[in-house]
């Protein structure tokens, strides 16, 4: 009986080696990559290095790892490369469900949905990755590319994401989270930081995106953002069209933006240099502005408003002179003149009626703006029928934010 | 990956007959695979055909590289059973998996029995063994044509099946054998995958897309998953990260079942009771903790909505749960959700990308066409559909009850005029944000 196990263990073993005639030779040694690749993620030991080598390693179904203390590397972004452009299998390129992770020093190419999510986990580092849909622009693009949610303690850090549908970086419903170093190019929005609380964005080079930097809070998620730091960023020349799905948070965002506060609160946008956003080059609004508020859909304990907003010492040139939209071009029109154009922060006019004293919000929940000339109050409340060039309430500094300590 | 020639069973009288893997390439593999049939033969005669004795086996710690060293199934004169022990079932309303059939055992070691947990969940002892048998009707069962190579048959029908959970195996097509085994460090999940000649199935740890075609629907990737992606189902709780069953639940489980022989039709949970392997004291405690019975999806005397919550809870409710790896998103589909928000009524998508095939809510009452859930069920593309894994097909009639659902939605629409009438409304003023029309 020993014998027939082990006869039975070689068979099986051959089998699942063995190629069918009619698969060809390249074909094959592509599907014994994967199914190798596989089985490293299936026994992945913690503590494991998972070494990819060089290569263009083409993959049909999504990968995901469930172990905990795994590092993923390659021999560099433009090196190892796992393209998806076949996927028949799966939402993402790479899942993961697990803690103490690290991918680095490769490329994932072409995923049908989100290239990399990381779902719960914490101490996640995302480093010198190439995140790419390599048709461009396009709505049929995967959503995500580095897509951490719900996690703790998160680094991202020296890695290139082009031409994700919605986010290239999106950190999503996570606590303590640095991402800097990045490019992130012809995405819908460059960075997005949702849901979460104490985030540092720094020195990322974010350009030609729909949207460069975005800080939102959705609604109806058990968690909700605060404490972003957005600073020493370059941000420039993010007038793509948009082409993120209807429905998506980010479909909202106009072309032309350079950094977009929604609903959030205790953001701080300091040091950062904004060039040739043709929009805006810092846009603070409330859900309101969304197109996506309504009375049954949206939970009633929802805060809408964007609060403690502290906007200092960025430097900004040219933008603001071809807004996106119909609205936004008449608004301008209306405002500047034809060769004229928006300020360099604009404010849809949203504040809650419950926090204001003497019709000022609070001191340490006003939106400060200085070192940025006039504010644009797109005077939403009203119906946008008395949108006004101002300072007045603006001239004001918050408590600077404390800087994220990963402690690693 | 491998074609798969939908042959008709070949003889199972004899061990004579046991096919080698098909394209084995040179004379040295060939000479090894010649010297080894006698062996193999034997051991298959042994492990799959063997009329006595056949008790399952717990391996606590390794999977075997076959499915017969579970000894859960046998296979007697063309007939695939569950083994002395080991027990039948069937949900109220299944999860749909590309319209395969699915024969469902349960075996729990000798001497131990379960108990329920806080929701309902049969709570199995280390040991337990579940097995779930993926197979189509063939085509030509049941018209007398005789098995030929051809398309397999999308239909609620039991063709093939006996009473007491046994498959005739000239009427259907097995694909694989998904397992969940509780060892002592939790619940493990390992498919096996059924050979052409339908005699064996093997482990297969990194899954397999099989090419299948149905009358009437046409070719399609049959997805066996990979062990983790059993866990993108089964691990209900993304913190815990845990796996668990789905299925063996009290609101699924209590309804009929055909056992054939002396006890025939008979409530599940009573016959589980009767032979000592579930705790009766319990159940009425799970009972009366509102855990009722779900309904059958397609049964048409039963509400429409208890139809359609169903067939969410057991489709989508494992991840859209509160605790579920879905709890990102603020959907929350399973049976116990109550708030209309958190059932995507006039709800904004989070993290939805495409998938919200250009819909602004998850669902608006009265508006199945614009209410995004129904467009994630009507999609085949992996990055747009839902579910995400398990199936690569339409649900056709599931989507159409999921439709009406939504379109005989009482009260007034809510959210239907600012989803529709969009683009209109922001024309008429300025916003920050562009028009989405």
């Amino acid at each position: 009986m020993r014998l027939a196990v082990a006869a039975l263990a070689l068979l099986g073993w051959l089998a699942g080696c063995g190629q069918r005639s009619s698969v060809g030779q390249a074909a094959a040694e592509l599907g014994r990559f994967q199914r190798e690749l596989q089985e490293k993620l299936l026994d992945a030991k913690p503590g494991e290095i998972i070494e990819i080598p060089a290569g263009r390693h083409v993959l049909d179904r999504s990968l995901s790892l469930r172990v905990s203390g795994v590092t993923i590397r390659g021999a560099g972004m433009n090196a190892t490369v796992l393209s998806f452009k076949a996927q028949r299998v799966g939402a993402e390129g790479l899942l993961v469900n697990a803690s103490d992770f690290t991918l680095e020093n490769l490329a994932i190419e072409d995923t049908g949905g989100d290239a990399v999510k990381i779902n719960e986990g914490e101490r996640i580092t995302l480093r010198g990755l190439r995140i790419e849909w390599t048709g461009g622009p396009s709505t049929r693009n995967g959503a995500y590319g580095l897509y951490p949610v719900r996690t703790r303690n998160v680094l991202i850090e020296d890695c290139l994401v082009i031409g994700a549908s919605d986010a290239g970086i999106y950190v999503g419903q996570s606590e303590d989270i640095v991402v800097r170093r990045n490019q992130a190019r012809q995405n819908v929005a460059g960075i997005e930081i949702e849901n979460s609380r104490r985030a540092d964005v720094y020195e990322n080079d974010v350009t030609l995106n729909t949207g460069g930097i975005l800080v939102f809070n959705m609604p109806n998620l058990p968690q909700r953002g605060e404490g972003t730091r957005v600073f020493r960023n370059r941000i420039y020349a993010n007038n793509t069209a948009n082409f993120g799905a209807r429905g998506t948070p980010v479909a909202s965002v106009p072309a032309g933006s350079g950094v977009v506060i929604n609903s959030n609160d205790s953001v701080e946008i300091f040091d950062n240099e904004l060039r040739d956003n043709a929009t805006a080059h810092i846009i603070i609004s409330s859900y309101f502005s969304t197109g996506y508020m309504t009375n049954e859909g949206v939970a009633k304990d929802f805060d809408p408003y964007p609060e403690a907003i502290h906007v200092h010492g960025n430097r900004f040139s040219g933008g603001g002179d071809s807004p996106d939209g119909l609205d936004l071009k008449t608004l301008k029109l209306a405002m500047f003149g034809l060769g004229g154009r928006f300020p360099a922060v604009l404010w849809d006019g949203y504040r809650d009626p419950k926090r204001l004293q003497g019709g000022k919000l609070p001191p340490d929940l006003a939106l400060c703006v200085r070192d940025a000339g006039p504010v644009l109050n797109a005077d939403g409340p009203g119906k946008y029928r008395n949108p006004s060039l101002t300072s007045e309430g603006f001239d004001c500094t918050l408590a600077a934010l404390r800087a994220v300590e990963l402690e690693r | 990956m491998s074609g798969r020639s939908l042959q008709g069973p070949q003889s199972l009288q004899g061990p004579q007959s046991l096919q080698g893997p098909q394209s084995l390439q040179g004379p040295r593999a060939l000479a090894r695979l010649t010297a080894l049939s006698s062996v193999l033969a034997l051991a298959a005669f042994l492990a799959g055909c063997a009329p006595q004795e056949a008790q399952p086996v717990f391996h606590a710690e390794r999977n075997p590289a076959t499915l017969a060293e579970w000894r859960l199934l046998q296979i007697r004169a063309g007939v695939l059973g569950p083994t002395d022990g080991v027990i039948p079932y069937e949900l109220n309303t299944p999860l749909f998996s590309d319209y395969a059939h699915k024969l469902r055992t349960v075996w729990l070691p000798a001497g131990t029995r379960a108990g329920y947990g806080a929701d309902g969940a049969l709570q199995l002892p280390v040991g337990s063994i579940l097995s779930k048998t993926f197979y189509y009707p063939r085509r030509d069962a049941g018209n007398g044509a005789g098995a030929s190579q051809g398309a397999l048959r999308a239909t609620a029908e039991a063709i093939g099946v006996l009473a007491g959970g046994r498959l005739v195996l000239d009427q259907v097509q097995l694909i694989e054998t998904r397992l969940l085994v509780q060892r002592a460090q939790g619940w493990q999940a390992v498919s096996y995958v059924w050979d052409d000649s339908q005699r064996t199935a093997r482990l297969q740890r990194v899954g397999e897309i099989i090419p299948l075609e149905l009358a009437g629907i046409g070719k399609f990737d049959y997805v066996v998953p990979d062990i983790n992606q059993c866990a993108a189902c089964h691990a209900t709780d993304v913190k815990r990260a845990t796996l668990a069953p789905i299925g063996l639940n009290f609101r699924h489980l209590d309804r009929e079942h055909d056992y054939g022989g002396e006890v025939g039709q008979k409530n599940q949970l009573a016959h589980l009771e009767q032979l000592g392997l579930l705790d009766v004291a319990a159940r009425a405690e799970s009972a009366s903790s509102g855990g009722s019975r779900a309904a059958l999806w397609g049964d048409e005397s039963a509400s429409l909505e208890a139809r359609a919550r169903a067939y969410l809870d057991i489709n989508c409710g494992h991840c859209h749960n509160r605790q579920g790896p879905a709890d990102t998103s603020g959907l929350a589909l399973d049976a116990a959700e109550t708030a209309p928000i958190a059932l995507g009524v006039c709800k904004s998508p989070v993290a939805a990308g495409r998938g919200t095939g250009n819909k602004k809510f998850d669902l608006v009452p009265g508006r199945p066409d614009e209410s995004i859930m129904v467009y994630r069920l009507a999609a085949h593309d992996p990055g747009e559909m839902m579910p995400e894994l398990g199936r690569s097909l339409v649900h056709r009639e599931g989507l159409e009850l999921i439709r009406r659902w939504i379109a005989e939605w009482p009260g007034a629409p809510g959210c239907a005029q600012e989803a529709s009438n969009s683009a209109r409304q922001s024309a008429s003023s300025a916003r920050l944000s562009r028009s989405q029309g």
